[in-house]
């Protein structure tokens, strides 16, 4: 049985800390490389990057299971050197700008601090106050003198992970909490199913790595293993916030229904059951916009079931997200108990 | 020495802090912001934006005003509740940064870069005979009302009043003509909060010491602890110098390390020239 200890909360704090901005996931893919080393039967990296990880099960008319995690965070690309170590860049991946002005950054390869700051408030008309500061008047300023970065180099949120309590705050838990349940699930992968585990690329400019692994993988099924907003905040006038998406401590959130996947209904009704059955607590996501490598997995080839499973965390895609231990620790569980105890004929049945 | 910061106002539903400004904080940098909430314990947390939907509507794509973000410490409501109050103070936790070019980035370079500038300051007093008795002043309360530079100085009734602070390098976002280039040496300022002597004499040993300086106009109020000391008892005469760093009053400031020394030295080598007699003969031009 997998769980999550001391080990994996240290993995965790690396896969973290770790740069792995869509389309140079290299540093973020040796780390899982060098964690599924010697447990799955077959390791390769494809064109694009992926990581693909196969573990064939032994038992008698067995699921092939694919099951995909992104290795790629939100993050930022120098985009024009203007001198004295202060770069224009652009962001990659759906970011807020308003979450940009005066936040430390990690540049380029070997990780170089830098800032993007933001007019001294001295300086600012109490009209510009009322609008955001646009992308075209950020910087990402390295100080003067720095010839070690260029343009298309990559950069990210400099924030590093720390735990308080019950929860964790880092950057790119999303979805660095997939990436290693994903990890414990390929070490321990069950065997009456083939698992087929994907840590893919550039899911957050559009799903792109998880389209080729699974049209290499050809699954009987899959399931995105990611990370979900809980928008579980109070409402500014104190009424009920009834679209909170997820909740913290309430468990892995099923998915139902994204902006690019309607779930396969068995594999719901199958991840529900177990849930229950094990006494471990899940929650449904709302239904709403949004997506995971599932959108791009289940339309490939003839159509692939597909439904996905999420860490609850808020904050994503900004400097500081959170989540809760607990709600990680589950999320491996249930994943755990419904790939352990999937009927080969769970595909049998109407999909309705 | 004193810090910008922020502090708790109540406690939402959840958990969730609510906040006020302690000195000039543009909300704008706020959203991600790593801090630290000091209740009962140092607890660590982050300033948060509230999505869009839990806002007032009007509000959309524009930056969210303070008094609708809040802040996440990660814990139950129960703990928040047990250990933190009305009255916290929160602090930034940005960690400081070397940036490349021996510049530094973190929060509260204004103003503990002045703040090491009179370390570095004593330090070259210490082998340098000197007439006049120093006082070092590290004041508080300066980013809310100057309170500690009025009360210390009054205190201390100096015959001069040098203060430290810094002032708006050239960079993203400032290019005017009040704002000086870093790493180029801090800037001597002028204006009705400075004593013209000092100011002459300043700017004449920084051009003889060959010292990289600039003079900063301020025409009206230094925004330093010199507006205070100016006018404390029957008046202090009063000079105050600037250390340029960008992004002033975000947790980013930036700060080039030999601005530090420069001023350090020259306020040393200031101190170790004066003669005991150096006021006295101070006279007022027509």
């Amino acid at each position: 049985m997998p769980s999550i200890g001391n080990t994996q909360l240290k993995l965790l704090e690396k896969l973290c800390n770790a740069m792995a901005v869509s389309g140079d996931e290299g540093e973020v893919r040796q780390i899982v490389l060098d964690e599924i080393k010697g447990y799955a039967d077959q390791v390769k990296v494809d064109a694009l990057g992926n990581v693909l990880a196969t573990h064939a099960g032994s038992g008698e008319n067995r699921l092939k299971v694919m099951l995909a995690a992104h290795m790629d965070e939100v993050g930022f690309m120098l985009a024009a050197d203007e001198g004295e170590g202060i770069f224009r860049f652009e962001t990659l991946g759906s970011i807020d700008v308003r979450q940009l002005p005066g936040k430390a950054v990690i540049v380029g390869k070997e990780h170089l601090p830098g800032v993007i700051g933001a007019r001294p408030i001295h300086l600012v008309k109490d009209e510009e106050l009322k609008n955001k500061i646009p992308l075209d008047n950020l910087r990402i300023d390295l100080g003067p003198g720095s010839t070690k970065v260029k343009p298309g180099d990559r950069a990210t949120f400099a924030t590093r992970f720390q735990r308080t309590g019950p929860s964790i705050i880092a950057k790119a838990l999303d979805d660095r909490l997939g990436v290693a349940a994903l990890i414990e699930l390929v070490r321990h992968a069950p065997a009456n199913i083939d698992l087929l585990a994907a840590f893919t690329v550039q899911e957050e400019v559009g799903l792109r790595g998880a389209k080729v692994a699974a049209y290499a993988f050809d699954p009987d099924l899959a399931i995105a293993v990611d990370s979900t907003p809980a928008n579980d905040l109070p409402a500014w006038d104190g009424e009920e916030n009834t679209a909170y998406n997820t909740k913290l401590g309430l468990g892995p959130a099923i998915y139902v229904a994204d902006g690019g996947t309607l779930s396969d209904p068995r594999l719901i009704r199958h991840l529900a059951a177990t849930a229950e059955a094990e006494g471990i607590p899940y929650q449904l996501r709302q239904p709403g916009g949004g997506g995971t490598d599932a959108g791009a997995i289940h339309r490939q080839r003839a159509g692939i079931p597909s439904v996905s499973v999420s860490v609850p965390g808020r904050y994503a895609h900004s400097a500081a997200s959170i989540a809760r231990i607990e709600d990680w620790k589950n999320t491996l569980a249930l994943l755990h108990a419904a790939l352990s105890q999937m009927p080969p004929e769970l595909l049998t049945s109407e999909r309705v | 020495m004193d810090a910008i910061g922020l502090m708790v106002t109540g406690i939402a539903e959840g958990g969730f802090l609510r906040l006020t400004a302690i000195g000039g904080v543009d909300a704008r940098v706020l959203p991600g912001q790593p801090v630290t909430v000091h209740g009962l314990e140092d607890l660590p947390g982050v300033v948060v934006q509230p999505p869009a939907r839990l806002l007032p509507p009007e509000i959309g794509n524009n930056p969210v005003p303070l008094e609708h973000l809040l802040v996440d410490v990660g814990l139950l409501p129960r703990k928040v509740n047990e250990l933190i109050r009305v009255g916290d103070p929160i602090s930034f936790a940005q960690p400081p940064l070397e940036l490349t070019g021996e510049t530094l980035a973190g929060h509260t370079v204004d103003n503990r870069a002045s703040v090491a500038a009179l370390t570095v300051c004593l330090e070259e007093l210490q082998n340098r005979p000197h007439a006049w008795d120093v006082w070092v002043v590290a004041t508080v309360q300066e980013e809310t009302g100057l309170i500690g530079a009025y009360s210390s100085s009054y205190q201390l009734r100096p015959q001069i009043a040098i203060v430290v602070d810094t002032s708006w390098a050239k960079g993203p976002g400032a290019n005017d003509w009040n704002t000086f280039p870093l790493g180029k040496g801090p800037t001597i300022m002028w204006g009705p909060n400075i004593h013209p002597a000092l100011h002459k004499a300043f700017k004449e040993l920084a051009e003889q010491l060959e010292i990289p300086h600039a003079v900063e106009i301020t025409p009206l109020h230094t925004g330093t602890d010199a507006f205070a000391t100016q006018v404390t008892a029957e008046g202090i005469p009063s000079i105050a110098l600037g250390i340029p760093i960008r992004y002033m009053h975000t947790p980013v400031e930036v700060v080039a390390v030999k601005d530090i020394q420069r001023a350090g030295r020259l306020i040393a080598e200031f101190i170790a020239g004066l003669q005991p007699d150096f006021m006295d003969k101070v006279t007022w031009d027509n």
